[in-house]
């Protein structure tokens, strides 16, 4: 650390004034996550079985696309945030640390991607005849 | 800064005794972090399954109802509902609730209890129900 300006002293060092923007949103996405994921599990719980033709059915209502694309986005957002904190306890080095965090991103975006173009395919596409 | 090396180092992990509480703290991080990669490349996988085809989905449906497949959905419930009670009580550990010793420990120790059981309740349901 350099004795130069303030600034100076401080960049690189972590959140300036968005730490708490994080942890806020870590645990408004543990609400909308709790709601939505307990649902998915009712919902296929309730299904009349798991096979492709029901399944396929039951993403096509919009009722059940929506909300099934929200959870992917609260699920991603909210894992993003959480591994993030785990990443910035355990890998030290500021090189991996960043690397790591780059990863995170990838599969964040990437995951959440696959997971909703999935939902629009089925529901955009209809019931299975 | 000097410091005396004689002095005891603290605050370190291993100089404390464990107790439930940090049991159940680093039991969120896992779950957390198990969820995060296993539990939801899971679930992406099978709605990719479904959007790509019958035999897709069929190989899906392969591996998660083989031995090891129900072994990771089980798991996966199990570290869901711990995940999901541990958070409910770090909200209200976020309100500054709960930190008493023994409200502490109660809780700390009730949680695991809990998510067990609504994993077996979950499971005994889909058995029981459709098969």
């Amino acid at each position: 650390m350099g004795t130069g300006t303030g600034i100076g002293r401080v960049r690189g060092l972590g959140s300036v004034r968005h730490g708490a923007g994080h942890w806020l949103t870590h645990r408004y996405t543990s609400v909308s996550n709790l709601l939505l994921v307990l649902w998915l599990i009712f919902s296929l719980v309730s299904l009349p079985g798991l096979d492709y033709e029901s399944v396929r059915n039951w993403i096509a209502n919009p009722l059940v696309a929506v909300p099934l694309m929200l959870m992917l986005v609260s699920v991603f957002w909210h894992l993003r945030l959480g591994m993030q904190v785990m990443l910035e306890d355990y890998v030290h080095d500021k090189g991996l640390n960043f690397f790591a965090i780059l990863l995170l991103n990838f599969y964040t975006i990437a995951g959440a991607a696959a997971g909703i173009f999935a939902i629009a395919k089925i529901a955009l596409t209809g019931v299975v005849k | 800064m000097a410091r005396t090396t004689s002095r005891p180092l603290s605050p370190h992990l291993t100089i404390w005794k464990w107790g439930p509480h940090m049991a159940i703290s680093i039991l969120h991080r896992v779950t957390g972090n198990g969820l995060a990669t296993v539990g939801v490349m899971g679930v992406v996988w099978w709605l990719m399954a479904a959007a790509i085809g019958p035999e897709a989905y069929a190989s899906f449906i392969h591996c998660a109802t083989s031995p090891l497949g129900y072994l990771v959905m089980v798991g996966i419930s199990w570290f869901f509902f711990q995940h999901m009670m541990s958070g409910i009580r770090h909200w209200v550990l976020d309100l500054g609730a709960g930190y008493e010793l023994n409200t502490n420990k109660r809780w700390a120790l009730v949680i695991p209890f809990l998510s067990t059981l609504a994993t077996v309740a979950l499971w005994a349901f889909i058995f029981a129900g459709k098969f």
